[in-house]
């Protein structure tokens, strides 16, 4: 066998590996979108009563609580990034990055300094390799988050809002995450999480009355309670959401991985082809050479 | 005038149980709270670490270990929220038996609301004397 005939040979052995694992790669990928999927469906219940809650809370105290009155000044603000742990999921962690460097930036021109929250790997070894600080970071759940990783998450956060400006306490908190649009759209969006900004629906606005709640112990107190609930909840989703469109990045990108796998696999056995047509072609001619030198010989 | 109420226990990552019901006891902050069809619209903080018990038109009795949350009654429809909440039938006694005891033999705060967890997980399978 011929040299080139060789190296072509031993290239299509190692995109064929390579496809193997794309493939299974994009297969597994794909039944974790339908998995996730449905955990962002079964935690609507629960978001759907509970904003129902806080609101019905919220329109009836009358106090201002300290998670949605708004600082005079703005001096620090959290960014919580979330991000993925693994790689090889197309551009799913740095669009988020991307998206989080915005909001950075324009926080910075506000005057206000962000203090980076990281969620997943990915995010994490974005600011060590630049050498900046990390306030609190988490990850090893990113492609399956539980309620308790996202309790985690808003504590730290909940804790530096309540801490003191002087003693490195944040005035707001943002929050990036990836929006699971559907199978083939995720879009990075950046929102803010606190202070919250709560709608008290009025009587017409909200079509029906709103119930007269008793509240057990009072308005304040129930407000006291849900409000951090509240927040935890919204990172579960954004947790959620996340993880779906995770999922759905890597699967397209090892979709495409394994589509320019089988078209350089067909290329190079065309080469291959060629190569050892060629080569049988030379052996041909030379043996054919070799017969006219002896017959002339003679 | 309607003789029950539409229940769901929900908890965040899924609807654990939701039916029709004629009857609910669970403990709030301020104390035990009974609620029949036709109650008037309540929202209260559930104390952590209690049980809930729901009586099915049906005549079941479904209990439920319950960790942080709410309840909220408003036109016979009543939602108990729970951060963490176990039916009775899917409790493992053995295990909330074993969380009971390494959490006693811990002095800080989060082994104490561990032990209650365990308390509320072993009263709800009616384990506990």
């Amino acid at each position: 066998m011929g040299a080139q005939l060789r190296v072509y040979r031993g290239r299509i052995k190692s995109v064929k590996a390579t496809k193997k694992i794309t493939k299974a790669m994009e297969l597994i990928a794909s039944s974790r979108i339908v998995k996730a999927q449905q955990r962002v469906a079964a935690s609507l219940p629960y978001t759907k009563a509970l904003v129902a809650a806080v609101s019905a809370a919220a329109s009836n105290s009358t106090t201002a609580h300290p998670l949605t009155s708004h600082p005079e000044t703005r001096n620090r603000a959290a960014v919580c990034l979330i991000t993925a742990d693994r790689g090889l999921a197309g551009g799913y962690s740095s669009n988020a990055i991307r998206e989080a460097e915005g909001v950075n930036s324009y926080l910075r021109e506000a005057n206000v300094e962000p203090l980076a929250f990281l969620v997943g790997r990915k995010g994490i070894s974005f600011y060590k390799f630049r050498d900046r600080k990390i306030a609190d970071s988490w990850s090893g759940f990113t492609d399956q988050p539980t309620y308790e990783d996202a309790r985690k998450i808003a504590d730290s956060l909940l804790k530096s809002f309540n801490t003191p400006l002087e003693e490195g306490g944040v005035d707001e908190i943002h929050l990036v995450y990836t929006q699971f649009e559907n199978m083939v759209t995720q879009n990075p969006v950046a929102k803010r999480l606190l202070p919250l900004e709560i709608e008290v629906k009025t009587e017409a606005e909200h079509g029906a009355a709103i119930p007269l709640y008793d509240f057990e112990p009072g308005a304040a107190d129930v407000l006291d309670s849900l409000l951090p609930q509240y927040i935890t909840n919204v990172v579960w989703n954004a947790l959620l959401l996340s993880a779906a469109s995770e999922h759905a990045a890597r699967r397209r990108a090892m979709k495409s991985a394994s589509d320019n796998a089988e078209e350089l696999i067909k290329t190079l056995t065309r080469l291959a082809n060629q190569a050892r047509q060629a080569e049988i072609t030379q052996e041909i001619s030379e043996i054919v050479g070799g017969a006219d030198a002896l017959a002339s010989a003679k | 005038m309607a003789t029950s109420m539409q229940v769901s226990l929900v908890s965040p990552d899924r609807e654990i149980w939701s039916g029709e019901a004629t009857s609910i006891v669970a403990k709030t902050t301020e104390g035990e709270i009974g609620i029949l069809a036709n109650h008037e619209p309540v929202l209260a903080i559930l104390s952590e670490g209690s049980v809930a018990r729901i009586d099915t038109v049906g005549g079941e009795k479904v209990v439920a270990a319950v960790h942080g949350g709410f309840l909220s009654v408003d036109k016979n429809v009543v939602i108990l929220l729970a951060q963490v909440a176990e039916l009775a039938a899917d409790i493992d006694v053995t295990r909330a038996r074993a969380a009971l005891e390494r959490a006693r033999n811990e002095q800080d705060d989060l082994a104490a609301a561990a032990a209650l967890r365990a308390e509320a997980r072993l009263h709800a399978a009616g384990a506990m004397h």
